[in-house]
């Protein structure tokens, strides 16, 4: 098992003409990805890497059947125009790989998603990879590498930052543990699946043993992780790192934001609500396969 | 998160329909006074900084007279707040306040959407007052597709414990708040104070706005300069570092500097990551053994070796520095090489003086170390590459020991010569830079490598001699990717007949500017 994806999948992506999407078409489809189609308006009847190119995610999907899964790879100005153009085609999972999105447009996308009961990973993602089955977005850079560098196994791996979801998934690989899925669940202020949300799925997901998380200063994500478990909704055993330990805190400038989020946000209050809950939080994400080995052997 | 000063705030708010002060900016003692004379009345002379408490600091001060005013003015003016120097007020006029209350909407990352607060309380110290008082609070998510109807706006200044006329003014005010804040793309607005006068009507005295730095695009008509989550105005090598950054989307590069002057103690380095995650954790290593941290740098999302080149480039204007830290997350899924390349051709051109640790690991690493260790073997200082197996902490204790090993000499910035490239040489545009080859200097060349080195294949062979392979058009529009490969190969292996010029707009005016400052001092 693994979350969110597998190679059965049936996956289209937005904007696979241009210079990102053509690349990451390639790598999508030699790790194994069920790429069924590319969407770029007026390009249609193209090809890219033998996957058939449409001019909108409505042609796409009368011409190819369902789709689960839709990787964007456009501009950020236009991104919220092209998520609601596949949601109103009925793609339940988007994964929103452009940075510099605007944060109203986020929650636009949001909303629309929520009315249609889809859910979103991103923007600012690298996206997320299930060893062995496939890949949404551009994590690994190359089929071989990504082959190389993940391996299929049961710990899950999420984390607010693209590098830090390859590195640490690379570490545990390296230290002989392979993994179930790792996330990368975009590094801006606002995502669609945060932390918590990808903990519940780990939860439910049988093969999935424990978890790793890297954490960063800023959000509430850890905070509400640890809440998470205090209600007993997640249950595996969790290893942690917090990033920004050292980083000079910004000064806050919002006070109706300290009013509503008190010290969360800073990374004394995570580690401690973390720990609180028996959370394994690490100093260097090098603990994170030592950890790994006291909790799984 | 792009900050407006109070006056452009007040001004948007005014402009949305929400009562303010009257009142005007000012950048000289004498404006302030015929301000004053305008308004008529008694005024309130306010510090524009990107900070709060600044009554504490003594940068909100009332003048009954015009001559008040421009006395008072002109001693505020020029005032040092923290990092810079205060250079425009806003004189307005002083009202009559019978209650201060506070309204202020933020980005709720866990509902994912604006969640507008109010409280009955409000002026300095709001937090300790909220804390306090947690029942003058009220709190309400708002639908960005429905908006902020006035009657959710009415119920929550009624939960916060105030009713009647006064209820309903403040609904209003809040309906446009947020309308203001949703049109204008704003992550975060504050009216602190928001008071009730003598007369009963509800006016926003002081306010602030935060625009979204992705949505800058959308507003022209705000001038935001750079679009950075800063606490004070940009510092001309910021400036110069955005300008490169809103030039060439590919990738992205941020430039923040810690201090503008480095001091004679503490070690500093310039600081360059990869990733926001692994920038941080890499920072943090640094910290840990010590080192004071110039500026913090990150490039990353696959930016050309061109981009990185510049960022270099922006880094050694520093000086001052000991060494040079670059370092990501260490697993990186874009092609190492094409960073290393563009570090060789600053560090060659900068003749680097102080170590630098390079950790670049990931995709290809192997030949980014290679990259590395050929091409700097001859600067004065050393250049390490290390990849994915070698954690941020091991490099930060090599950088230490090469900075000792280098008996601490400092970094000495040079003036950046005119670009000259040789008489009659062949040349095309690349996006951002413009290609020169001196085929004069290719019947010396036997191995035609730098055909072969180009990763897009844009260059093939006419005689003896490399032209493109494709429109001059296309490579202006990037079928060149700026990849520094061909130059550094020819410059190597061969004739030295290629240079790739990428200009960074202001920084050589700048170098030679602080050069002169320093040497004034």
């Amino acid at each position: 098992m693994s979350i969110l994806v597998d190679e059965k999948s049936r996956v289209i992506i937005q904007g696979i003409t241009g210079r990102e999407g053509m690349a990451r078409a390639q790598l999508m489809k030699d790790y194994g990805t069920n790429v069924v189609a590319g969407v770029t308006p007026g390009r249609g009847g193209q090809e890219v890497y033998g996957i058939p190119v449409f001019n909108s995610v409505e042609e796409a999907r009368e011409k190819r059947g369902p789709i689960d899964i839709s990787v964007i790879f456009i501009p950020a100005a236009l991104v919220k125009n092209a998520a609601l153009e596949a949601f109103a085609a009925g793609v339940k999972l988007l994964v929103i790989v452009p940075d510099r999105v605007p944060i109203y447009d986020v929650l636009d996308i949001s909303r629309a998603a929520k009315a249609k009961g889809a859910r979103f990973v991103g923007p600012n993602t690298l996206g997320l990879l299930s060893p062995g089955k496939a890949v949404l977005g551009m994590i690994g850079g190359r089929a071989q590498r990504a082959r190389e560098w993940f391996r299929p196994g049961d710990l899950g791996v999420s984390s607010r930052s693209g590098g830090m979801t390859s590195a640490i998934s690379y570490y545990l690989t390296r230290a002989g543990f392979g993994q179930s899925t790792i996330i990368h669940v975009g590094g801006d202020a606002v995502v669609g699946l945060s932390h918590p949300e990808v903990m519940e799925l780990f939860e439910s997901d049988d093969e999935t043993k424990a978890v790793a998380m890297f954490g960063e200063i800023g959000t509430t994500q850890e905070e509400r992780v640890a809440d998470l478990i205090a209600a007993g909704k997640f249950t595996k055993p969790l290893i942690a790192f917090i990033g920004g330990k050292a980083a000079k805190s910004g000064t806050r400038f919002s006070h109706a934001g300290a009013i509503v989020e008190g010290s969360r946000g800073s990374y004394e209050t995570k580690v401690q609500r973390l720990r609180e809950v028996g959370v394994h939080v690490v100093d260097t994400i090098f603990d994170i396969p030592k950890k790994a080995k006291d909790i799984l052997g | 998160m792009a900050r407006l000063y109070e006056y452009q705030s007040k001004k948007l708010l005014k402009d949305g329909g929400v009562r303010v002060p009257e009142g005007e900016v000012v950048f000289s003692a004498a404006e302030a006074r015929s301000v004053a004379e305008k308004i008529g009345k008694p005024v309130v002379l306010k510090i524009q900084v990107w900070l709060t408490g600044r009554a504490g600091l003594g940068g909100i001060q009332f003048a009954a007279t015009p001559q008040e005013a421009e006395d008072k003015a002109a001693r505020m003016l020029g005032m040092r707040v923290r990092n810079y120097v205060v250079d425009r007020l806003l004189v307005e006029e002083k009202l009559a306040i019978k209650a201060e209350y506070f309204a202020g909407l933020v980005i709720d990352d866990a509902q994912k959407c604006p969640l507008l607060v109010f409280s009955a309380v409000g002026g300095t110290g709001i937090e300790e007052i909220a804390r306090r008082h947690p029942d003058k609070i009220a709190t309400i998510p708002i639908d960005v597709g429905a908006g902020l109807p006035e009657f959710e706006a009415r119920d929550l200044v009624r939960r916060a414990g105030l009713t009647g006329s006064v209820m309903i003014q403040l609904a209003e005010l809040l309906v446009k708040l947020y309308n203001v804040a949703r049109n204008k793309d704003a992550r975060s607005a504050e009216i602190n104070p928001l008071v009730l006068t003598a007369d009963d009507l509800v006016y926003a005295v002081d306010c602030h706005l935060v625009i979204d730095d992705y949505a800058v695009f959308r507003h022209p008509e705000l001038g935001i300069e750079v679009a950075r989550e800063f606490d004070r105005p940009p510092t001309e090598l910021e400036k110069i570092a955005y300008k490169v950054e809103e030039r060439d989307h590919r990738g992205t590069f941020y430039f923040f500097q810690m201090t503008d002057r480095i001091p004679a103690e503490g070690t500093f380095i310039g600081f360059h990551g990869a990733g926001g995650g692994g920038s941080m954790m890499s920072m943090d290593a640094v910290l840990n053994r010590g080192f004071k941290l110039a500026n913090y740098c990150d490039t990353s999302g696959n930016p050309p070796a061109s981009k990185v080149y510049r960022a270099a480039k922006i880094i050694l204007s520093q000086p001052g520095i000991r060494g040079y830290f670059a370092s990501g997350s260490g697993v990186a899924s874009q092609e190492q090489y094409h960073s290393a390349r563009g570090l060789v051709k600053a560090f060659l051109e900068e003749s680097l003086s102080v170590p630098a640790v390079i950790r670049l690991g990931g995709n290809f690493e192997e030949e980014a170390i290679r990259i590395l260790a050929a091409y700097c073997r001859d600067l004065p200082a050393k250049v390490e590459g290390y990849g994915r197996d070698d954690a941020p902490e091991t490099c930060a204790a090599r950088l230490e020991a090469l900075i000792r090993e280098n008996k601490a000499v400092s970094h000495e910035v040079r003036p950046i010569p005119e670009f000259q490239p040789a008489a009659g040489a062949y040349a095309f545009g690349t996006l951002t830079g413009k290609l020169f080859i001196d085929h004069g200097l290719c019947a010396g060349c036997k191995s035609k490598g730098c055909i072969g080195a180009c990763a897009p294949k844009i260059l093939k062979l006419v005689g003896d001699k490399p032209v493109l392979a494709i429109a001059p058009e296309e490579a202006k529009k990037g079928k060149c990717t700026e990849c520094l490969a061909c130059e550094i190969f020819c410059r190597f292996h061969e004739q030295n007949a290629i240079a790739v010029h990428l200009p960074i707009p202001g920084l050589a005016e700048y170098r030679k500017k602080s050069l002169k400052e320093r040497e004034s001092d």
